[in-house]
């Protein structure tokens, strides 16, 4: 599905990837771990399509077509989802015309039609439901206001509802409480199937206690300095990075 | 008919006018607004209209106050029959006294346009609400202009004390002429009364606009103003009030242009009194070439202690041509008063519209989403349905796709 290759990203003038090489399968959730200032929030930035960012040498393949080249609404479009480590407040935006402008905006470039009123929101609260939000968040304005476990929650929610392929999870699991992040990881596991992809980026391992993952990768200083399985996490927690960053 | 007290102030306004024209901007008060070009137009004085080309809905969630070109049409109007509601022709013969009684006194500084106003004006509402009076429905004042000339309406606002009334004043036109609204509304507010106004003015791409409410609150009067500048080429709105003790007042507006509008919205509110609260929230969204102007004046006289003044003023700018001059001025002479005020201009959210887009939303519409969310704040402000959702639709007119309809 995704295939990241000797991918080089400058912020400025200054190189935050140095040639990352990452594969990921259909099916797979793979966690890209790492100290702070590793390029983690890059990788999901440019995967995203965010500006700002000056890929200066690689390639990211998407589905056989190359992501870079796509601006972020068609990524969206074509099924990739970035839950924000820090999801934006928008005022005077409800939070049900959002998900609705975003599912027609991919449905129509599936070439369906727009979803009927009332169906889309039957879905909405059933997904909403199933997040143990309070149906009133659909009708206030985007983040705005809300608590930082709402927000990530938020993020879910939107992820359910646009169904992407492949998920990249920026930082989830920042700021939320244990019962909060329960919520959200029920979440994000109710929609792993055969044909979805999930990249988790993460600081700690905690999230990885609740969202299991096929790969574990240590990123450090721009590159991938170790993979492994679901093992390598624990390896972390209990070490911390420097062993790898000599390594 | 010739009625001397009107004469004496229609030829004073006439040498004054004669004097100075249309204002200058060398005035401070004009100084981000020129209207030589407007003055040069030349247009002549309005007739009336043999035959009006628009419709009058009688629909049952207002009544209706019809001004075709600056004359009101009674055939197309709809109005309260418990309340003395005339056409200030009408009011000259039929409530003379007190009609002279307020006539131009609610007008404490003069300029050019006022002037002209008062020594030319056509027609234009009268209203009186005695005590304890209340307009239980809108009132709206429909301004409909089909000639390419001056039309100079003046409307005498009466509350007495405890009386309640909301008004709904919009501009616009048949023909997409250019044309000169010269409006001017002297309100009073009684002891405790409490008055809504809602302006949209819609003019015509080509019309030149001047609306000016001047408003007399006295003790513990209410009065609550909202202004949609959204037409015509050039439009200036002044709204001025003087606040007796405890009196509140609230200006609401949002002034939105595009291509080469200007749109210039003067308010001086003056607490006269102790303990008078005033509040006041401008947006402005500006495109293309479009240049407004917010001036905000607030003046706390040496009496007027413990007065509560917010003013707030908030711009968007779209275009890199595009412009806005704001002015918010604090003239305090009172020392126990809390006023604040702020200033804002900026673009759309880079961090926004890129959140939007990584949900499939094109840029584009992202734009229109953020912009009328920006907009949309003060739509929502309205408390009459229907008139939220016509104004809601004018702006989905500008912005498509910025909200759901």
């Amino acid at each position: 599905m995704l295939k990241i290759k000797d991918l080089t990203v400058n912020v400025g003038t200054k190189e935050i990837l140095k040639g990352l090489n990452l594969e990921v399968k259909a099916g797979e959730i793979h966690a890209i771990m790492g100290p702070n200032g590793a390029g983690k929030s890059t990788l999901s930035h440019v995967l995203s399509g965010k500006s700002g960012y000056e890929v200066t040498g690689g390639s990211i393949t998407y589905n056989d077509k190359d992501l870079l080249e796509m601006p972020a609404e068609i990524r969206a479009r074509e099924g990739v989802f970035l839950a924000f480590q820090y999801p934006v407040e928008i005022a005077g935006v409800t939070n049900v015309y959002l998900l609705k402008a975003a599912l027609n905006a991919v449905r129509k470039h599936k070439g369906l039609s727009e979803v009927d009123a009332m169906d889309f929101l039957t879905l909405v609260k059933a997904k909403t439901k199933a997040l143990d939000m309070d149906e009133k968040f659909l009708y206030r304005a985007v983040n705005e206001g809300f608590s930082g476990g709402e927000k990530k929650r938020n993020e879910i929610l939107q992820m359910a509802m646009l169904e992407p392929q492949l998920c990249i999870l920026d930082e989830t699991d920042s700021g939320l409480d244990i019962d909060a992040l329960r919520i959200v990881a029920d979440g994000v596991n109710a929609l792993r199937s055969g044909k979805r992809a999930f990249i988790m980026v993460t600081h700690y391992q905690r999230l990885l206690d609740y969202i299991k993952p096929d790969f574990v990768h240590v990123l450090a200083d721009g590159k991938i300095v170790k993979s492994g399985g679901a093992e390598l996490a624990l390896e972390i927690e209990e070490k911390g990075y420097g062993w790898l960053e000599q390594a | 008919m010739s009625i001397s007290w009107l004469d004496d102030f229609r030829q004073h306004a006439k040498t004054q006018f004669e004097q100075t024209g249309f204002p200058s901007n060398r005035l401070e008060d004009w100084r981000y607004t020129n209207v030589s070009a407007m003055a040069k137009k030349e247009f002549p004085l309005a007739t009336m209209a043999s035959s009006p080309v628009f419709e009058g809905s009688k629909g049952g969630s207002a009544f209706h106050f019809v001004l075709v070109d600056g004359f009101f049409n009674a055939e197309l109007s709809n109005l309260p029959k418990t309340i003395t509601v005339c056409s200030i022709n009408d009011a000259i013969k039929n409530h003379a006294d007190l009609l002279q009684s307020k006539f131009n006194q609610a007008i404490t500084q003069t300029h050019g346009f006022i002037d002209f106003n008062t020594a030319n004006f056509t027609d234009g509402l009268f209203i009186h609400i005695a005590e304890n009076g209340v307009l239980d429905k809108p009132l709206q004042i429909i301004h409909v202009a089909t000639q390419a000339a001056i039309l100079p309406t003046r409307h005498v606002v009466i509350l007495e004390k405890n009386a309640k009334a909301t008004l709904i004043e919009t501009f616009s036109s048949s023909e997409n002429n250019a044309y000169l609204t010269n409006s001017v509304a002297e309100i009073f507010v009684g002891e405790n009364a409490d008055l809504t106004v809602y302006k949209v003015q819609q003019e015509s791409e080509t019309a030149y606009h001047f609306g000016g409410n001047y408003v007399q609150q006295a003790d513990n009067a209410r009065f609550t103003h909202h202004n949609f500048a959204l037409g015509s080429v050039l439009a200036r709105t002044d709204i001025v009030c003087d606040l007796a003790t405890a009196a509140e007042c609230e200006l609401n507006g949002l002034y939105l242009g595009s291509q080469k509008q200007h749109l210039d919205n003067f308010t001086r509110i003056k607490h006269l009194q102790p303990n008078g609260i005033s509040r006041e929230f401008y947006k402005g969204i500006l495109n293309d070439r479009a240049r407004g102007v917010f001036q905000g004046r607030i003046v706390v006289a040496e009496d007027a202690q413990r007065t509560d003044s917010k003013m707030n003023n908030r711009n968007l700018l779209l275009s890199n041509e595009a412009e806005i001059d704001t002015k918010p001025q604090l003239e305090i002479y009172a020392d126990d008063v809390k006023c604040a005020h702020g200033v804002t201009i900026g673009q759309l959210d880079e961090k926004s519209i890129f959140y939007l887009q990584s949900r499939g939303i094109d840029e584009a519409t992202a734009k229109h989403i953020l912009t009328f969310a920006f907009a949309n704040e003060m739509v929502d402000k309205i408390a009459i349905p229907s008139l939220r959702e016509s104004v809601f639709n004018l702006l989905l007119t500008q912005f498509p796709e910025g909200a759901e309809r």
